[in-house]
């Protein structure tokens, strides 16, 4: 018989029963819960007469909506609507004994920097948030995918999700990652590869000497945008670098638990015999650093590279697709990358917010200063956490004497619910994960782009290569 | 849930590969706390001219004329054709609960990112995957003014008013669940000793997990 992948171990482990319909209930060990995704599964509840399965699963933050700049409480938010969410989140958490990390809590964050920070994630769990971007917690080796809101609701009340196993595939990415290519180039260029439905039924496990070489942050970059290649879940096996970020934190397993856990984490591999539905190859060698030119995530290209033609496209959707998003976007075939001017930057969210974004980012930024052109540059952190560590490093100095904006955590203009957006028309290199239109703020237009290529555009105004400066 | 068996009504034909939820409905509708309503702003940047707020009156809003759901011959659809992909991007069920607000009770796409699949079997919306070829000749139909088809979930079929019929298909449970309009986590709740009993197993295993914080 065949080995076990790393999903299939995760799985079994989880299976509470199966049904002869092929359907299962898997038991889900952790639900991170935020304001604009859970006012309506608490409601739910409430008319049900329903209480939470088990208090102690689910820990709730928010991030979607809280303003970047300083505020103190709930009636600082002058948005009323997002004032209301946060409200209902903070009254709901108390009503059902949930665990908050709210307004003014130095772990306060956006959900998915908080819960592996935390330890609130530890691997080998199953992970729920009603949050696409939850895959980003399989870096620790989880099952972790995002769920819609009647899913949240049906977690909170059974600690289970009825689900139907997923196929595998597996990426490996071989070989190293040459200087100024990072996590986020990588899985750019896997999603030009593979497409923003290649993953669409598969559990994507992260593979090869490249992502082992990689930081939990780097991992977590790649694990976040698996979604953007279809895929509900990313992950990557158990290593050392994966036992040393857990060991120590608050929530992580103590004294003999923790040897308890250590060792059964190191069998969440995939054996060396598994069998994988598709398993792709990559060269890391191949990888330079990234820039999206389009309104979706596989569109997009190296910094050396001219923008594509359409014509040269086969598939008649794929080619109506570019075609409109030339339009929207108001490039031209053929135009090098390095031409496209950049009116705001936008360095942070779920994907590039955490230290070691900010470390690569600030590197750039040190003794430079942002283009006159540039009209803004937001820095934002991912938690209270990484904004601490960050001016203890001095990074928050270096930004602002480059003219960037040092801002307070939260998700901010990588989907714009709060007051930080683009303007129409306006070109964005953003750190964050997704360039549909208007994603950014109405007609606004976002570029993807790692940390360091996104602090080398604010200063030259233009895409360049990071690897010129 | 809503049940649904079987359902007649018009095509709205939305020829767009990799719809997002962001464009079916943007960020600043999520600020509701409720299910409903989302209605008026269902893919708000392409239905309107200008930019929407929560709270406006949608009925004075600038329509864009050229948008398809916006079009006289399009009122009332209550079937929405469209191309591969759709749905993907955020989890947001607003997408669905927007769709449903708005009148549609089915979609026909050769393929749907997983979550709003998922999403849509939730809210009594029933998601149909034809192939390219299928979706490509209904296309075709629906430049017919009046193109209506019915869907039968019983039978997993989609006929034309001139009785040519597609098949589909569909997983069991969820087809069990539409029908019936069941509430899944009264089914769910059944296994309650199971879950218990899953329970205490792995909490001998990774007591770490069931830790109080």
């Amino acid at each position: 018989m065949a080995g076990k992948t790393l999903y299939d171990k995760l799985w079994d482990a989880h299976l509470v029963t199966e049904r002869e319909d092929g359907s299962a209930l898997i038991y889900i060990d952790r639900q991170i819960i935020h304001e604009v995704t859970s006012p309506q599964a608490f409601e739910g509840l409430r008319l049900a007469g329903r209480q939470p399965w088990r208090t102690s699963a689910s820990v709730a933050t928010i991030d979607h909506n809280v303003p970047t700049t300083p505020f103190k409480s709930a009636a600082d938010i002058t948005d009323e609507t997002s004032r209301i969410q946060v409200q209902t989140l903070e009254s709901n958490t108390k009503e059902f004994g949930i665990t908050e990390f709210g307004i003014g809590d130095v772990r306060q964050g956006i959900v998915h920097v908080m819960a592996p920070e935390q330890g609130v994630v530890v691997p080998g769990m199953t992970v729920v948030c009603g949050d696409s971007h939850t895959s980003t917690n399989g870096a620790l080796a989880c099952l972790a995918h995002g769920i819609g809101t009647s899913e949240v609701e049906h977690v909170l009340a059974t600690q289970t999700l009825v689900a139907k196993k997923m196929k595998n595939m597996r990426v490996q990415v071989n070989g190293d990652l040459g200087p100024g290519v990072t996590a986020k180039d990588v899985v750019l260029h896997i999603i030009g590869i593979i497409g923003t439905a290649g993953g669409t039924g598969y559990a994507l496990e992260f593979a090869g000497s490249a992502i082992q070489s990689l930081s939990m942050e780097g991992r977590m970059t790649i694990c976040n945008m698996a979604i953007e290649a279809g895929a509900r879940a990313g992950m990557v096996a158990v290593d050392q670098t994966t036992i040393d970020y857990v060991e120590g934190r608050p929530f992580a397993p103590k004294g003999a638990d923790w040897d308890k856990a250590v060792a059964y984490w190191r069998t969440l591999v995939s054996d060396a015999d598994a069998v994988f539905d598709q398993d792709i190859q990559i060269d890391a060698a191949d990888i330079k650093p990234q820039v999206s030119w389009g309104t979706s995530p596989e569109m997009v290209v190296p910094v050396d590279a001219m923008l594509p033609d359409p014509q040269a496209e086969n598939d008649e959707v794929k080619r109506s697709g570019m075609q409109r998003a030339y339009e929207y976007m108001g490039l031209k075939p053929g135009m090098p990358v390095s031409d496209i001017k950049v009116d705001r930057v936008f360095i942070g969210s779920c994907t590039n917010s955490r230290i070691e974004d900010l470390r690569a980012a600030a590197q750039v930024a040190k003794g430079r200063r942002k283009a006159d052109s540039v009209k803004q540059v937001l820095v934002v952190p991912g938690s209270g956490l990484v904004k601490k560590q960050a001016e203890a490093e001095g990074l928050d100095k270096v930004f602002v004497d480059a003219g960037f904006e040092w801002r307070e955590p939260g998700c901010s203009m990588c989907l714009a619910m709060n007051p930080d957006r683009l303007e129409a028309g306006e070109h964005c290199a953003s750190t964050s994960n997704r360039n549909f239109e208007g994603r950014q703020g109405n007609g606004g237009r976002t570029h993807l782009v790692s940390p360091a290529m996104a602090a080398a555009a604010a200063v030259a105004g233009h895409f360049v290569d990071v690897r010129d400066l | 849930m809503e049940k649904f068996v079987r359902h007649e009504g018009l095509v709205a034909p939305l020829d767009r590969a990799n719809v997002d939820t962001d464009q079916i409905i943007p960020k600043q509708f999520l600020k509701s706390i409720k299910r409903t309503g989302f209605g008026p702003n269902l893919f708000d940047e392409w239905r309107y001219m200008d930019v929407g707020q929560p709270g406006q009156d949608n009925e004075v809003r600038p329509k864009n004329p050229d948008f398809v759901l916006n079009q006289p011959r399009y009122q009332g659809a209550s079937v929405l054709l469209t191309r591969r992909n759709f749905g993907c991007g955020s989890s947001r069920e607003h997408a669905p609960w927007a769709l449903m607000d708005f009148g549609f009770r089915a979609i026909i796409a050769p393929s749907y990112a997983d979550i709003f699949y998922n999403n849509c079997f939730k809210n009594g919306l029933l998601p149909i995957v034809l192939s390219e070829d299928n979706v490509e000749a209904l296309f075709q139909a629906a430049s017919e003014e009046g193109f209506r088809l019915t869907i039968d979930l019983d039978a997993q079929q989609v006929i034309t008013a001139d009785g040519l019929a597609l098949d589909f298909e569909i997983d069991e449970f969820r087809k069990h669940c539409l029908l019936n309009g069941l509430d899944e986590i009264g089914l769910t709740l059944n296994a309650a000793d199971e879950i218990r009993a899953y329970e205490q197993r792995r909490q001998e295993r990774e007591p770490w997990v069931f830790q109080d914080h």
